[in-house]
């Protein structure tokens, strides 16, 4: 089991270096894809099937947005030279990195073993939950129960971002000034 | 942007009232088995956008108009906050006032299954709207 999921965190781990580091466009969004159903399956063996379902329906959507939307576009390729700046800039990050890694190693030891929850409430959830809200399926009833102030926010939070994106990218109502690029 | 193959319409034409169906239970059940209003909302959108990529713009806009969507959009919210409001008349904000019901029975856990549906309602037109702003207003009629 653990061996399956260090397995698995390889495998993602592999698939966002080339997804940084390939030159097509294409590749570089299905490796993005691949991270992503890496993470549902790893959500399906820790027994997380809500988060398996949201993540995979999630990336499948993203995926064809990101093949419809970036992959059309033309590729532009940046000639790339190492500079003195650049060098120093990526010798700050990797201090940086090793510096928290070495930090992050010695707070770990620290912490609850893994799938050991930190806190007691929900433990509480797990015993009273089914009682309280009547709900056979625990998140739903945490989600719309129990923390139903949380799930407003993010629904009003969606609600803004997608009201933003239509006032930015719309078409109507668009005065059209001399010497503009026409719009599509 | 027009559409896409005959083999893609054709399939298309026979999966996307499964796809429908499958987010529907998901959004419905989604307080008695794996799922809920978020995952089913994805879901009913990815069978709209499936439907705006094989058979073009157009005719997927016939079914469900950018406005419509917008509308539905708004519906979802303020059915979410109604639910929300409705608990006040038992005492605060998100109080679970409805009969809990039977455990396991679809009209159980009170208002469980009302906020699955507006947030699913929600999600659902809020995404199809965000994949047409983003792919299908402004790339160019090249197919």
């Amino acid at each position: 089991m653990i061996f399956l999921l260090y397995l698995l965190l390889l495998f993602m781990i592999a698939g966002a270096i080339i997804a940084i580091e390939t030159k097509d466009l294409l590749s570089s969004v299905i490796c993005v894809g691949a991270i992503g159903l890496g993470l549902a399956i790893i959500f399906l063996l820790l027994g997380a099937p809500d988060l398996a379902i949201v993540q995979v329906v999630v990336e499948v959507l993203s995926l064809v947005l990101l093949l419809r939307v970036v992959v059309k576009r033309e590729d532009v390729t940046i000639a790339h030279r190492y500079r003195y700046g650049e060098v120093f800039a990526t010798a700050t990050a990797l201090v940086f990195f090793g510096v928290f890694i070495v930090l992050a190693s010695m707070a770990y030891k620290e912490m609850p073993a893994f799938g050991q929850p930190i806190l007691n409430v929900s433990q509480r959830y797990i015993a009273e939950g089914m009682d309280k809200v009547g709900a056979p399926n625990l998140v739903t009833g945490i989600l719309l129960d129990y923390r139903a102030y949380d799930t407003l926010g993010e629904a009003t939070v969606i609600f803004t971002a997608i009201i933003g994106s239509l006032v930015i990218l719309r078409k109507r109502g668009r005065i059209r000034h001399e010497g503009d690029e026409p719009h599509s | 942007m027009k559409g896409m193959s005959l083999i893609v319409r054709t399939i298309t034409r026979l999966l996307v009232g499964f796809i429908l169906v499958y987010g529907a239970h998901i959004v419905l059940y989604g307080h008695l088995t794996p799922g809920g209003g978020f995952a089913g909302g994805v879901m009913l959108a990815c069978a709209l956008i499936l439907l705006v990529l094989a058979f073009g713009k157009e005719a997927a806009l016939d079914i469900v108009s950018e406005n419509a969507a917008s509308a539905w959009d708004c519906i979802g919210a303020l059915l979410f906050l109604l639910i929300a409001l409705l608990g006040l008349t038992g005492g605060y904000f998100f109080r679970n006032v409805l009969d809990k019901g039977k455990p396991f029975d679809l009209l159980s856990a009170g208002t469980l299954m009302w906020s699955n549906i507006a947030i699913g309602i929600k999600v659902g037109a809020c995404l199809f709207l965000v994949f047409l702003v983003l792919a299908a207003f402004r790339i160019r009629d090249e197919g």
